[in-house]
C-alpha cells in the first residue's frame, strides 16, 4: 500500500501560505466556459471573444463605449427615490433603497448623460440592473422625462438602453403610471421629430417591455438579450408546457417583427454613429 | 346569489327571508312581518359589513362573479342603442376586448372595455378578460376611428391582466400595449375612463390613459394582483391580505396618492347588488365629465392629459 505513504515530506501548505488568485482578475464567460483575463474581456467591451456571449454591464460602461473620450455630462444625478407607501416586505422598501444605494454606489436604476458620439449631439439613458433588478419606479420615470424634455431643449437625439425586470413593485401603482408618464413625454419628443432610439438590452421585461422600450423610432437590441412582456417562468406557467428553446431571444424578437436589428456591443457606437447620420443627413 | 365569505351574516338572514317566504306561500301563517324585519335586518347587515370593508376585502367584492361587466353597462347606458365592431384588422377579434359606438342622449360614444363572462363557458370565451396584444390593437383601432369623426371616447376597465401566454408574446403584448399608452397619451378627443372591477398592471392601463380616470368605490387598481405580489415577495400566497394592504391599491388610496381624478360611490353592498343604481350613476357621471371636457380645445386637452401624467410620481432631489 505504497501509495498511501507520503514519499516527499513537508508538502503540507498551510492555508494562510496558499497563493489565492486574487478576485476579479479573471473571467470565467458563462455562454462557453472559457477563461479569459478580466482586462482583454473589458477590452472586448465585456463580450465574450470565443462565442460572443454578452455580459450584463451598467450605465457607465454603456457611457464609457458610447461618449467621446468617455467624457459626458450627467443629469439630475440626485434624484432619489421616496417611500409613499411607506412598503415594508420581508425588508422595508426604505432600508433596501439605502442597502443598494450603499453596495451599488448608485442613487437609483437609471443614470441620464448627454455628450457626443462621433461628433454628434446625444443625450444616453442607461440602466443598471444590479440597482433592485433594474426596476422602474418614480425616480426612473421622472428621470426619463427630464432627459426627453433636455432632449427638446437641446434639440438631441434620445438613446435609451433598457435592462430591467420592469415595474418596481415597492412603488405599486406610482411605478405602474411611470409607464403612462414616459409614453407620454415620448409622444413630445415624436412631435419635435428627434430621433428616438430604444436599446433594448439583457434582459427588459414587464412595465418597461410595455411602455417606451418597444417605442423607438428604432428597436434595437443585443444578441441573446432576453427580451419579452410576461417573464418566461410565467408564460411556462400559463401554457403548462415547456418553452421552446430561444423563446423571448432578441433573434426570436426579431424573427417576429418586433426588432429593427441586432447588434454587437464592439459594433455599437459606430453603428448608433450611422443612425445618427442618417436621420442628420 | 353567490356570497363572498365575510358576508356570511348576510347570507344567513337571507336563508331565513327564503324560508319565511316559503312559507307564507304556503298561506297557514302570516310571515309578513318577519319578512319585513329580515328585509330590514339584510339592509343593515350590509351596511355595516360594506361600511368598512378591508383592501383585500375590496378586492373580493371587485370579482364577485354577479358584478356587472363592460358590456352590461354599455347596454345599459345605451339602453341598447350600441353597435359592436369586432377585430383588429390584423390577427383576429380578441373577446376579451370588446367595444363599439353607442348612442346615449343623443350623444355618439366610443365604447371600449376588457369583458369578462359570466358562467364556465363564457369566462373560457372571454379569456378570464384577459386580452392579447389583437385586443389591446382592436382598442387602437376603434380610437382612432373615434379620433377621426371626433367622438369621445369611454373605456371600462376590467382585467386580471393582459394574457401572459406564448402566443401573446410571438405577436408583441409588450409592444401593443406600449402603442396604446402612447397613442392614448395623443388622442384629439376626450377619453374617460372607469375601473369597474379589477385594474391590473400593464393590462388595465393599456386603455387607462384618459382625461379622467374614475374608479367604482370597491374597485382595485395596481401594479400587481394581490396574489402574485404575495407569491413573489414571501413566495406563497397566503400573504394576500398583506399584499393588498401594502400595495395600497384601493380607491381611496388611489385618490390620495393623485393617480386616479375621481371614486364613484357603489351602491350598499357593490354594483351586484343594485346593478340599476350603478348604471345610472355611471351614466351621469360619464355625462357629466363629457361635458366639461367637450369644451377644451383638442390641443388644450392632449396637453393636460400628457401633464397630468407627468406629474405622477415620488421622489427627492
Amino acid at each position: 500500500m505504497s501509495w498511501f505513504k507520503r514519499i516527499k515530506e513537508g508538502i503540507t501548505t498551510s492555508t494562510r501560505e496558499k497563493k489565492e488568485t486574487p478576485e476579479g482578475l479573471w473571467y470565467k464567460c458563462p455562454g462557453c466556459k472559457k477563461i479569459i483575463s478580466s482586462q482583454e474581456h473589458a477590452d472586448q467591451m465585456w463580450v465574450c471573444p470565443n462565442c460572443n456571449y454578452h455580459e450584463r454591464i451598467g450605465s457607465e460602461e454603456y457611457f464609457q463605449i458610447l461618449f467621446d473620450d468617455g467624457k459626458y455630462t450627467e443629469i439630475n444625478a440626485g434624484l432619489t427615490a421616496g417611500d409613499p407607501l411607506k412598503f415594508v416586505d420581508t425588508k422595508k422598501y426604505i432600508d433596501r433603497l439605502k442597502e443598494s444605494q450603499a453596495k451599488t454606489g448608485l442613487k437609483d436604476s437609471i443614470r441620464t448623460a448627454h455628450g457626443k458620439v462621433n461628433g454628434h449631439k446625444l443625450m444616453v439613458a442607461a440602466m443598471d440592473f444590479k440597482f433592485i433588478g433594474g426596476s422602474m419606479g418614480s425616480v426612473m420615470g421622472e428621470k426619463i422625462a427630464r432627459a426627453i424634455q433636455c432632449c427638446i431643449d437641446k434639440k438631441m437625439p434620445l438613446l435609451l438602453i433598457s435592462k430591467s425586470g420592469g415595474a418596481r413593485m415597492m412603488e405599486a401603482a406610482l411605478s405602474l403610471m411611470q409607464m403612462a408618464k414616459t409614453s407620454a413625454m415620448l409622444t413630445r419628443l415624436s412631435d419635435e421629430k428627434l430621433p428616438y432610439i430604444s436599446l433594448l438590452t439583457d434582459p427588459t421585461t414587464g412595465g418597461v417591455t410595455a411602455s417606451f422600450a418597444m417605442l423607438g423610432d428604432l428597436n434595437i437590441s443585443e444578441p441573446g438579450a432576453l427580451i419579452g412582456f410576461a417573464g418566461p417562468r410565467v408564460v411556462k406557467e400559463t401554457i403548462g408546457k415547456d418553452l421552446p428553446k430561444g423563446f423571448q431571444t432578441a433573434e426570436f424578437v426579431l424573427e417576429k417583427g418586433f426588432l429593427d436589428y441586432i447588434i454587437d456591443r464592439r459594433q455599437l457606437k459606430a453603428n448608433i454613429t450611422r443612425v445618427l447620420d442618417f436621420f442628420k443627413n | 346569489m353567490n356570497f363572498l365569505d365575510f358576508e356570511k351574516p348576510i347570507s344567513e338572514l337571507t336563508e331565513q327571508l327564503e324560508k319565511a317566504k316559503q312559507i307564507g306561500a304556503k298561506g297557514k301563517i302570516n310571515t309578513d312581518k318577519l319578512v319585513a324585519e329580515l328585509e330590514q335586518k339584510i339592509e343593515e347587515a350590509r351596511e355595516t359589513i360594506y361600511k368598512s370593508l378591508t383592501p383585500w376585502q375590496k378586492v373580493q367584492v371587485s370579482r364577485h362573479p354577479d358584478r356587472p361587466y363592460s358590456l352590461d353597462y354599455i347596454n345599459a347606458i345605451t339602453e341598447g342603442n350600441f353597435i359592436e365592431l369586432f377585430g383588429d384588422r390584423n390577427v383576429r377579434d380578441d373577446k376579451a376586448m370588446i367595444g363599439g359606438m353607442g348612442l346615449v342622449d343623443g350623444k355618439s360614444i366610443m365604447f371600449i372595455g376588457q369583458q369578462k363572462g359570466n358562467n364556465t363557458k363564457m369566462r373560457q370565451y372571454r379569456n378570464f378578460g384577459m386580452p392579447n396584444p389583437e385586443g389591446y390593437r382592436k382598442a387602437l383601432r376603434l380610437m382612432k376611428l373615434a379620433e377621426k369623426f371626433g367622438k369621445p371616447v369611454v373605456t371600462f376597465i376590467d382585467t386580471p391582466g393582459a394574457y401572459p401566454g406564448l402566443e401573446a408574446e410571438e405577436r408583441g403584448q409588450g409592444e401593443a400595449i406600449a402603442r396604446n399608452l402612447f397613442e392614448m397619451a395623443r388622442l384629439k378627443v376626450p377619453v374617460i375612463c372607469f375601473i369597474i372591477g379589477e385594474g391590473a398592471s400593464g393590462g388595465a392601463l393599456g386603455i387607462g390613459i384618459g382625461d379622467k380616470v374614475i374608479m367604482l368605490e370597491f374597485t382595485w387598481y395596481s401594479v400587481i394582483s394581490p396574489e402574485s405580489c404575495s407569491s413573489i415577495l414571501w413566495r406563497n400566497w397566503d400573504n394576500k391580505e398583506k399584499a393588498a394592504e401594502a400595495l395600497k391599491l384601493t380607491a381611496t388610496d388611489m385618490l390620495s396618492l393623485k393617480l386616479i381624478d375621481g371614486i364613484l360611490k357603489e351602491p350598499v353592498g357593490g354594483a351586484h347588488s343594485h346593478p340599476e343604481k350603478m348604471f345610472h350613476s355611471v351614466k351621469s357621471e360619464l355625462m357629466k365629465q363629457l361635458n366639461k371636457l367637450s369644451s377644451i380645445p383638442a390641443d388644450e386637452l392632449v396637453n393636460k392629459r400628457i401633464e397630468k401624467f407627468c406629474s405622477m410620481g415620488v421622489y427627492s432631489e
